[in-house]
């Protein structure tokens, strides 16, 4: 039996992030996703011979946003290098990325854990370099195919240090990177498409050592559940071991997600030398001071910063603040409903978070698509605010705006859903139940407070629910207390 | 037609005493006559005919440039679309590019009339053009002889007189060599000047598309035609051209021409030497000042070169793999069995010894102490050549330390081959400009007098210079003008 | 100097280079021969820069812009073996 508050675990991971640009990192072939296979590879993607590498600008620039907003250092000077070794989704021969001079280092993250504890997360590096292409393994009986689209799609890779300890801190950093490459705009974060993929490298040490264990590495999971799940089987795994007097071997594994394990990879058995060297046909890349001046201005409010703003500016609860700025689109949508809205930041948050929410999930849609506006919410909230409408009323009516019924003030009509909140409505309403209960208003005049709700409910049901509850509640009260 | 300049047949072509379809037909009858040189690999004579009418019609209309009609070589290096391009191996035996070099464009939009793709060292890789797939090529003045490489086709085609001019590229001497051994001009430009988009890799920090030529002044105009800024290349450098051709009649008067004592040492032959002297001589009495400069860390150029060009080169070579285009090998077993045996198969032994050298320097535990090593002895070199140039405006001395060597004389020994690079190396590695120019004969015990060549460096882009010199040594003498066989 | 056999085989390995048991030894020698060549560079020292680019050189960008049209038929019909718009190479196990 392991005992595994006897070793610590520690992982890092190393993210790739496909850039979003338009075109490729050193062709001008499209990279959009789906194409037939091979029409969106170039003569220089497909390494014909006398081709050569002409670097997009949008991609630097999209390292460099994602440097700034991780407080990295920003290299002025910094190479593209070889990296030599042999597979058919290589066409050169070699993959040019960054080795000794990378375009980021040095940055750090502020994670936010599910129990609302914050840990940073060192980034050591992030660097550019390009995609592979695809191997299709199960294409033909005895043949692999190969389609070079994704041959030269830029990747952002982003190297954590090893200072993960838990699966759980891990996806949490996963999920942080996620939301800031998505937050950013220079990722769009698909993970099924490929567009987001997360390599884990994971040992364990007995607690309280500082020297590292051996590691593996845990390949190409691309969801946050498989990638929590593998590193919990591959801790477990390693405890065993360990316990069991054995030894880690250090080796590349690939998760399973039908056996819930993780296997090692075969042919990966002797370790690459990549033979590194700057890549003769590209000239040291200068970013200059105003490069970076200009990127940083050009950066939006990162989502720590707006989630610390949300906490103490709006007096948002720290759940709500992390929800609202967990994806940009939501945030978006949110500060839209604020735009028109302002002082009302709980209100908003509220919907955004409860009512939104639900018709979201329910209709499996995103809150990009979704069916009410941020302004035509904000204009149903507005309504609530007035006293036009209750909070109660207000949900039949977002449910009559979300089935495309119209805006809040023409539904409101057609339904004859204004609260009421005329003084002598609510006494004859009142009045009436009083009248037709009397047994209960005697308990309650005896001492049972509690029966306050059943006359609220009585009377809201005359009124069709449609009575303003805060008069309603005094007015009761009043008239409960006369004999 | 086999004496006239490029700038004497675009005189002809103008005043109609021939015709681009005229010296075409010359050319061709000249390339069958001396097939037994084996320069060339492909000869396009229906591309070469349509190209002729297109530049005979461009003359009629009075819209032509100086190379317009003018028949020419592309080293086989150098993709040309429809027409393969061998480098010179069973790699690459029936590779048709889908694309044309930026020097084909070039020179296609010049109106030159292309006769076909010259014989080269496999790669580039080789001092002699015995290293190539297709058979060597022989030196025109003597053909028990190499002609040099790894331009060895260009060069024999020119000095032969079958074409007027040919495409070359310099990794470490394979213009210059070849055009010393056989006589002819041969000029690298700067680093950067020519685009390589489409030029076949062998070591990309050191490659340089290039010409040979008759004359100076034709390699001139060719430059004019080649050389400029290219897209597609990151490495091509933005510098506006000078007017190379303008600058020719620049006197040589004042010029502080350079003698490093190191290209002039003990491994220079007695009559190599002796034709030297009497051209730097030549130069002194055309108004140049002779300066005695030193080079100090000259002796790391051949181990820096043999180090850098390979690990250069076993990246770029990496691409042949009988997936995509190139040679395959019949029923691979596996992954692996495609990949050695294709590769085997395709590559010739001096392109798979530099492979494995490369390989070997740039691998764990190996890299600093050869590759890292190389490339400061390369910034050395460099810093060597920028100080020379705060004192003199050229340097001077032999191109090879030789006259051409006897066909397998060397190919039993690559170091022994290695050293006929000793005094070019430097300039690739610095990414200078320098011209071989025709600067005396050798007589041999059958009577035969080989050519020598006397090499010119400048700094960098300073192509303008190196012309005009090498072009007011040739108005004060005929070495250029003599002929294999004459 | 001299390279062993074992050395030939693994840099023959990793430049995927079929080298047959009889050309090891001539090729070891060759190998060791070029290498020795190298070991002039020993006297260079540490505190020199190294120099990848011979000139001073910051790299040029290009635009991020579609400039590539569908070339599949030119560039696949180069290739000695393809099926259905892939290129082909025997079944790779991961």
């Amino acid at each position: 039996m392991s005992d595994a508050r006897r070793w610590q675990a520690v992982i890092g991971l190393e993210i790739h992030a496909q850039l979003n640009t338009r075109s490729k990192l050193f062709s001008g072939a499209s990279t959009a996703h789906g194409a037939e296979a091979n029409t969106q590879a170039s003569a220089v993607d497909a390494a014909l011979p006398g081709t050569l590498p002409v670097p997009n600008r949008a991609a630097l620039d999209k390292a460099i946003a994602f440097g700034l907003a991780v407080d990295a250092r920003i290299a002025r000077h910094s190479v593209f290098a070889r990296k030599n070794y042999f597979y058919p989704d290589l066409p050169k021969g070699y993959q040019i990325s960054q080795y000794e001079r990378p375009i980021v280092s040095a940055g750090r993250m502020p994670v936010r854990l599910d129990d609302g504890s914050m840990i940073e997360v060192a980034i050591q590096r992030a660097h550019l370099e390009e995609d592979a292409g695809k191997s299709l393994h199960d294409a033909f009986h005895a043949a692999t195919g190969i389609d070079l689209n994704r041959a030269g799609v830029p990747l952002l890779e982003i190297v954590s240090a090893p200072v993960l300890h838990s699966a759980h801190e891990a996806v949490a950093y996963m999920r942080a990177v996620h939301t800031l490459v998505r937050w950013l705009g220079i990722c769009d974060g698909n993970m099924q498409e490929g567009s987001f993929r997360c390599d884990a490298n994971v040992s364990v040490r007995p607690v309280g050592s500082d020297k590292l264990g051996t590691r593996t590495e845990i390949k190409n999971v691309n969801s946050f559940r498989f990638v929590e799940k593998a590193i919990e089987y591959e801790i477990e795994r390693q405890v065993r071991a360990l316990e069991g007097g054995g030894s880690i071997v250090q080796e590349t594994r690939l998760y399973d997600a039908a056996h819930h394990h993780t296997r090692p990879m075969r042919g990966k058995e002797t370790a690459d030398d990549y033979r590194y060297f700057p890549d003769p046909d590209l000239p040291p890349l200068a970013v200059s001071a105003g490069d970076i001046e200009r990127a940083r201005a050009a950066l939006p409010e990162l989502p720590w910063a707006r989630r610390a703003r949300y906490e103490d500016t709006l007096g948002l609860p720290a759940a709500d603040a992390a929800q609202l700025c967990a994806d940009k689109a939501t945030t978006d949508y949110f500060e839209a409903m604020l735009a028109t809205l302002p002082g009302e930041a709980k209100l908003c948050a509220n919907w955004v978070l409860g009512e939104l929410a639900a018709a979201l999930n329910d209709a499996l849609l995103t809150i990009e698509q979704s069916r009410v506006s941020a302004t035509a919410l904000s204009a149903l909230l507005a309504r609530v605010r007035a006293g036009t409408i209750s909070g109660k009323i207000a949900k039949e009516v977002f449910a009559a705006m979300w089935a495309g019924e119209g805006d809040a003030d023409t539904i409101i009509a057609q339904r004859g859903l204004r609260q009421i909140s005329d003084g002598a409505a609510l006494a004859a309403a009142i009045d009436a139940v009083l009248a037709e209960c009397p047994a209960q208003a005697a308990e309650y005049r005896g001492g049972n407070e509690k029966l306050l709700q059943f006359f609220i409910g009585q009377t809201m049901k005359r009124l069709r629910g449609q009575g303003n509850p805060q008069q309603l509640n005094a007015l009761l009260r009043e008239k409960l207390r006369q004999p | 037609m086999a004496s006239r300049t490029v700038a004497q047949l675009a005189q002809d072509l103008r005043a109609q005493r021939t015709s681009a379809a005229a010296l075409l037909d010359a050319s061709l009858a000249r390339a069958d006559a001396l097939a037994a040189l084996n320069a060339f690999i492909t000869v396009d004579a229906t591309g070469a005919r349509a190209a002729a009418a297109r530049a005979d019609a461009s003359l009629q209309q009075g819209r032509a440039s100086a190379l317009c009609g003018i028949p020419f070589a592309h080293k086989d290096i150098f993709c040309t679309s429809g027409i393969r391009t061998t480098c010179a191996s069973r790699m690459l035996g029936n590779f048709v590019a889908p694309y044309d070099a930026a020097a084909v464009e070039r020179l296609r939009d010049n109106g030159a009339v292309m006769l076909g793709k010259t014989n080269m060292d496999e790669f580039a890789m080789g001092s002699s053009n015995e290293n190539s797939a297709f058979g060597p090529v022989r030196n025109p003045w003597d053909a028990a002889r190499v002609p040099g490489g790894s331009s060895g086709g260009s060069a024999a085609a020119v000095a032969a007189g079958i074409v007027s001019f040919a495409t070359g590229t310099d990794t470490g001497g394979s213009i210059r060599q070849p055009a010393a051994f056989c006589g002819i001009t041969g000029l690298k430009p700067t680093y950067g000047r020519v685009s390589r988009w489409g030029m076949i890799a062998f070591a990309s920090s050191l490659d340089c598309g290039g010409v040979l030529a008759r004359s100076a002044e034709d390699c001139a105009h060719v430059l004019a035609a080649m050389a400029g800024h290219d897209a597609r290349d990151a490495t091509s450098v933005e510098r506006p051209c000078d007017d190379y051709v303008a600058a020719l009649s620049t006197t040589l008067k004042g010029i502080r021409v350079g003698i490093a004592r190191e290209y002039l040492g003990a491994g220079v032959e007695a009559g190599v030497a002796a034709a030297v002297q009497a051209a730097l001589a030549q130069l002194e009495k055309l108004g140049a000042r002779l300066v005695d400069i030193t080079l100090p860390n000259a002796a790391l150029a051949i181990p820096a070169y043999y180090v850098i060009a390979p690990a250069e080169a076993s990246s770029n070579l990496a691409r042949y793999d009988g997936v995509r285009y190139g040679q395959r090998c019949a029923e691979p077993k596996s992954l692996e069995d495609l990949y050695t045996r294709s590769r085997a198969e395709g590559f010739g032994a001096e392109v798979q010894r530099r492979i494995l050298v490369g390989t070997y320097a740039l691998s764990a535990g190996y890299y600093d102490a050869y590759y890292l090593r190389a490339q400061r002895a390369r910034r050395l070199i460099a810093n060597d050549f920028v100080e020379a140039f705060t004192q003199v405006d050229l340097i001077a001395g032999p191109t090879t330390p030789t006259t051409a060597f006897r066909l397998g004389e060397k190919t039993g020994d690559p170091l022994a081959m290695y050293a006929a690079d000793v005094n070019t190396v430097a300039v690739n590695l610095a990414g200078l400009p320098a011209i071989s120019l025709p600067a005396g004969f050798v007589p041999t015990e059958s009577g035969v007098g080989l050519p020598v060549g006397l090499q010119l460096i400048a700094p960098a882009f300073a192509e303008a210079r190196l012309l005009a010199a090498a072009h007011q040594f040739q108005q004060a003498t005929d070495f250029h003008l003599r002929e294999p066989g004459s | 100097m001299s390279i062993d056999h074992a050395t030939v085989r693994h840099i023959a390995r990793l430049a995927r280079l079929a080298v047959a048991e009889e050309e090891l030894p001539r090729l070891a020698g060759e190998l060791g021969r070029v290498l020795e060549l190298a070991d002039q560079l020993a006297v260079t020292g540490a505190d020199v820069e190294p120099m990848a680019h011979p000139h001073e050189q910051t790299l040029a960008w290009r635009p991020d812009l579609v400039t590539e049209t569908d070339r599949a038929d030119a560039l696949l019909a180069l290739a000695p073996e393809t099926r259905g718009g892939l290129y082909l190479v025997p079944k790779v196990i991961e």
